[in-house]
């Protein structure tokens, strides 16, 4: 046994094809062709420029997926820093650099692609905590001076992300960290304090919150507030998904989407519209699929023996979880409107990169699962 | 094997599974929630949420009914429908709408007052919603609007119809139509699915009588409409209903006339048919312009129609209460005959003046009228000879009297503008003015003045059931070949004229209601109001027609405005020199032709002076034109199949 784990890296490529999961793949590959389906619909039923270039970035970036699941796990776990550096000089350069549009600063201009830092940052700080945690011993986990530099790593980004500003990716890009943290053992009670710390600092937070950012907090307590302001996405947004019923409208048929009652449609709103067109049972399909990859996530945690794999995949899984969740909650008029996108079926490039990137390295793990990484 | 740091990791391994563990229990969870927001959403509230779509998806423009026409009884239009030339506007179509204004102002007349009153209404109405820029614009401005057109973003050239009178000689009893009133709507329950904005309603007369069902259905265009307003596809269609036309008893012809006649004087005349109670003309002057009512009235043009002291907007024939004066002898005459107060012959002396009751009463004719009889007292409308015949018959039974010939109440039905006089009598006078009946006062109401009210229309039918012989008709605008009793009768005794038939048998057989105990006491008036029209000495002797095809037999009465002070008596002041204000309302009523009655006419003149001088020349003149008529609208009666 323990000799087989020692040749893990003279894997034949046949080997490695094996021990794909396709289940996942399959999965992924699925919601893509929905995605790009939901996507014909927003463009009212033509190849228009949405729907083609989401095809376009949905192939190139699954084969990205499909590419990055053979490089070695090792690769991954080495350069999780470098990569989180990385990433992070690209989050700066957006403050410098960055294109700003409806008054915010989140891209950077790349020629042939605008990026997103904030969405590959999800996963670069997950990388990053993930080698951390795994790199110090169980017995210093709870030590303060050790949980330092992981405070640090998360903060940071958030901040700069935070005042772009962009408030759902923070608040996402912080969800994914804190998850590495709690499941490497970090004690409940330090979760505790930093809540209660973030509490006390929540008042001089919203000081710096735009007024719309205000006014969408306050609005998604009661959407009635301004019907035709702020709360008109919400009220349009759950119309449509309640009018859609059990079984749709019918594809290209949403009367919501199709006449522009619907806002972000191609974005925030894509669940919305496939929920008008499909229905309930569309809709739970859609849930169905979802599950299905975090379950498979999951699994490739379950296998690979490295605690950096376990730990990169089950945050991973449960960061995805929570981008879905999120997404699904905002639009269905359970969480204030905060701008995050479904994963893989919302119009974007970076995410699905960043989302992408993600599966590449949990299929990494599988390939790999039985490589130990130091 | 194994490092210490292996055990190391397999105890983190677990602690990390452990975790895990538990973030999937909470996962799970989180899953049912949202399956359990979308059953709540897509299952349970699914048609609160599918109507709130429609609703989205859906507007809805109502298209205004035309208005049902009105015309006379020879199919002639009085009140029609004309193409007119709207401007409409779409606030949020445009992009700048005080740039749009300003834009309009050149083109079209619109005041700032007008602007002003627009801003307010886009300020309220949801922006999709059209506003009514100008309802009637005229053909040389509407060009203009189409040719600027490109660059009139939101504004709609629309051509529509609407309210038209080819003239204003009817316009007091057709009415107008106006916009629909805040008032309107809380009191007209039918307009509330109605309403239309843009849409007229009848404000008095015929317009007001019918409006229910003369307004038609409405019609509504449904577009399934984007988030912004715009039209994407029609879904709809409902073109609604026009109004239902009437066709009315009115002779346009007659009414043209008549009010030609009237012109500048304050007066009101109307005609009937002695049978059947159609109305033929009835015209109140001076008249106002209707047409100015339908697009919104001109504040100048209201001003002087409400400043004008002969009250253009008053229909005189209904809405006027005159005393009626010495017409009203007739009825003084018949109930004494009819309760056998009197006999034909019995006489009394006038000398100009009776002295009763502590009181002078004066006859109109100052050295008084000698020996006086039933006939003569008619003829020469002698004070004298009434004041004694009153006296000795009471107020009680002549009002009794005056109320079945139908003085005293509402003749027509759903007219507001109606209004139904006073028959005075003791139990009256107690009850409205809570003081008891003066001897004195039967006497002024023995020649209808004192407190006697009545409307010429009133005075027409008393007249008109005299002519025909003494029996109840119901007065009608309305075109209608049903009720015609006293025509069915009237056939029937000119095919045996010997088989008169008694009171009773009239009633059973031919359903009319007698206003008489003797028929021979009808006659007597009749003969006698031949009498004062055409024997000389009659009180319009000098406006008879000799021609026996038109010889009408007529009553005047002039209603005192002022009683002459003793010293104006003594002066023999005459009425035409008294301030206009202070003459006397000069009164005819007639029937005609005298040997095969047909019509009843009643003629008022404001301040005209006496009967015989200012209202029996109209009276006259209206006559012979309803009579040169006569056999054009017996055509018609009979085209359309009444008898006789």
């Amino acid at each position: 046994m323990f000799r087989a784990r020692s040749i893990q890296s003279s894997l034949t490529l046949k080997d490695k094809i094996l021990s794909v999961d396709y289940i996942l793949v399959f999965s992924v590959f699925i919601l893509g062709l929905v995605s790009i389906l939901a996507m014909y619909s927003t463009d009212g039923g033509e190849f228009k420029y949405h729907t083609n270039s989401h095809i376009l970035r949905f192939f190139v970036f699954f084969g990205m997926f499909i590419t990055l699941s053979f490089i070695q796990i090792r690769f991954w776990h080495s350069q999780s820093y470098i990569i989180y550096v990385l990433f992070f000089i690209l989050l700066l350069g957006v403050k410098y650099f960055g294109l700003t549009s409806s008054g915010s600063k989140r891209w950077l201009d790349l020629y042939f692609m605008n990026l997103q830092p904030s969405e590959l940052m999800k996963i670069g700080l997950i990388l990053f905590l993930a080698k951390y945690f795994h790199r110090i011993s169980i017995e210093n986990i709870n030590q303060i001076r050790f949980l330092f530099l992981p405070i640090v790593v998360l903060v940071a980004p958030v901040i700069l992300v935070a005042t772009q500003p962009d408030l759902g990716t923070a608040l996402l890009i912080a969800a994914g960290g804190i998850t590495v943290a709690w499941l490497a053992g970090v004690r409940v009670k330090f979760f505790a304090i930093s809540a209660l710390a973030f509490l006390a600092l929540l008042p001089i937070a919203i000081s710096f919150l735009k007024p719309y950012q205000k006014s969408r907090i306050l609005t998604f307590l009661n959407p009635e507030r301004d019907p035709l302001g702020a709360g008109y996405q919400i009220i349009q947004s759950k119309i449509a998904i309640g009018s859609g019923g059990l079984f749709g409208k019918g594809f290209l048929q949403g009367s919501q989407s199709y006449l522009d009652y619907l806002p972000e449609k191609h974005t925030d709103f894509i669940f919305t519209l496939f929920s008008e067109e499909f229905g309930f049972f569309g809709s739970l399909f859609i849930l169905v699929l979802y599950a299905i990859i975090v379950w498979r996530i999951v699994k490739i945690g379950n296998v690979t023996r490295s605690n950096f794999g376990k730990l990169f995949c089950y945050s991973f899984a449960t960061a995805f979880f929570i981008y879905v969740v999120v997404n699904m909650m905002m639009v269905l008029g359970l969480l204030p409107i905060v701008g995050s996108p479904l994963p893989i079926m919302s119009y974007g490039g970076s995410s699905m990169m960043a989302i992408m990137l993600g599966l590449g390295i949990t299929m990494s793990c599988k390939v790999y699962k039985d490589t130990p990484v130091n | 094997m194994l490092s210490p740091s292996s055990g190391n990791t397999v105890i983190k391994s677990k602690l990390i599974g452990r975790r895990m563990f538990l973030l999937t229990a909470a996962k799970a969870a989180v899953m049912a929630g949202i399956i359990g927001r979308l059953v709540s959403l897509q299952i349970n509230e699914r048609s609160k949420y599918k109507t709130l779509s429609d609703k989205n998806r859906f507007r809805e423009w109502k298209l205004a009914p035309e208005r049902g026409i009105i015309k006379d009884f020879f199919d002639k239009e009085i009140a029609s429908n004309e193409q007119v030339y709207q401007v409409h506007l779409i606030p949020e179509n445009s992009k700048d709408i005080e740039k749009l204004f300003v834009r309009l102002k050149t083109i079209l007349n619109i005041t700032d007052k007008k602007l002003s009153y627009l801003r307010r209404v886009i300020a309220k109405q949801k922006p999709w919603e059209p506003i009514i820029v100008s309802d009637n614009i005229s053909w040389s401005e509407f060009s203009r609007l189409n040719l600027f057109l490109h660059e009139l973003e939101g504004v709609k050239p629309v051509v529509s119809v609407a309210r038209m009178y080819p003239d204003n000689s009817s316009a007091h009893i057709l009415g107008y139509v106006s916009q629909v009133s805040a008032k309107d709507l809380k009191t007209k329950k039918y307009l509330k699915e109605l309403h239309v904005p843009g849409m007229s309603v009848g404000k008095t007369g015929l317009e007001r009588k019918l409006d229910q069902e003369i307004i038609g259905k409405i019609g509504f265009q449904r577009y399934e409409v984007n988030a912004f307003g715009k039209r994407i596809k029609q879904i709809l269609i409902d073109e609604g209903q026009a109004g239902k036309s009437f066709k009315t008893t009115l002779d346009f012809e007659i009414q043209k006339f008549t009010s030609k006649l009237l012109k500048d004087k304050a007066a009101a005349v109307c005609v009937m048919d002695i049978f059947n109670g159609d109305i033929v003309s009835l015209v109140s002057s001076p008249s106002f312009e209707p047409n100015e009512f339908v697009h919104g009235l001109d504040k100048d043009y209201w001003n002087s129609l409400i400043k004008n002291g002969m009250r253009p907007l008053t229909n005189k024939t209904i809405s006027g209460l005159y005393p009626p004066g010495s017409t009203i002898k007739t009825l003084v005459a018949l109930s004494a005959l009819e309760n056998g107060i009197i006999k034909p012959l019995d006489t009394f002396r006038c000398k100009g003046k009776i002295e009763l009751y502590g009181e002078k009463y004066h006859c109109w004719e100052k050295d008084g009228h000698g020996i006086v009889n039933l006939r003569k007292g008619i003829q020469r409308s002698c004070d004298v000879y009434f004041y004694e015949v009153a006296r000795k018959l009471g107020v009680d039974r002549l009002s009794e009297t005056a109320k079945k010939f139908g003085l005293g109440k509402k003749i027509l039905d759903g007219f507001i503008e109606e209004r139904s006089g006073v028959v005075p009598n003791t139990k009256w006078k107690k009850k409205f003015i809570g003081q008891n009946w003066y001897l004195g006062e039967t006497l002024h109401s023995g020649i209808g003045q004192g407190y006697f009210q009545s409307t010429p229309l009133q005075l027409c039918l008393m007249t008109a059931q005299i002519a025909n012989g003494g029996f109840e008709i119901k007065p009608r605008l309305i075109f209608d070949t049903e009720n015609n009793n006293l025509k069915n009768y009237l056939k029937h005794k000119n095919e045996n004229p010997n088989d008169p038939l008694p009171t009773d048998l009239l009633v059973s057989n031919f359903n009319l209601k007698p206003l008489f105990k003797n028929q021979e006491h009808i006659n007597l008036i009749k003969d006698a109001m031949y009498s004062s029209s055409n024997e000389p000495g009659g009180t319009s002797y000098r406006h008879r027609l000799e021609n026996r095809k038109f010889t009408f037999a007529g009553k005047t009465g002039s209603s005192q405005i002022k009683r002459f002070t003793e010293e104006q008596r003594a002066a023999e002041v005459k009425q035409e020199s008294l301030p206009y204000k202070d003459r006397d309302h000069a009164l005819f009523v007639a029937f005609a032709p005298y040997d095969d009655p047909k019509y009843a006419i009643s003629v008022l003149v404001e301040h005209g002076g006496s009967g015989g001088k200012a209202a029996a020349p109209i009276a006259k003149k209206v006559i012979k034109k309803v009579l040169e008529r006569h056999d054009l609208r017996q055509k018609v009666n009979s085209l359309l199949g009444e008898t006789v």
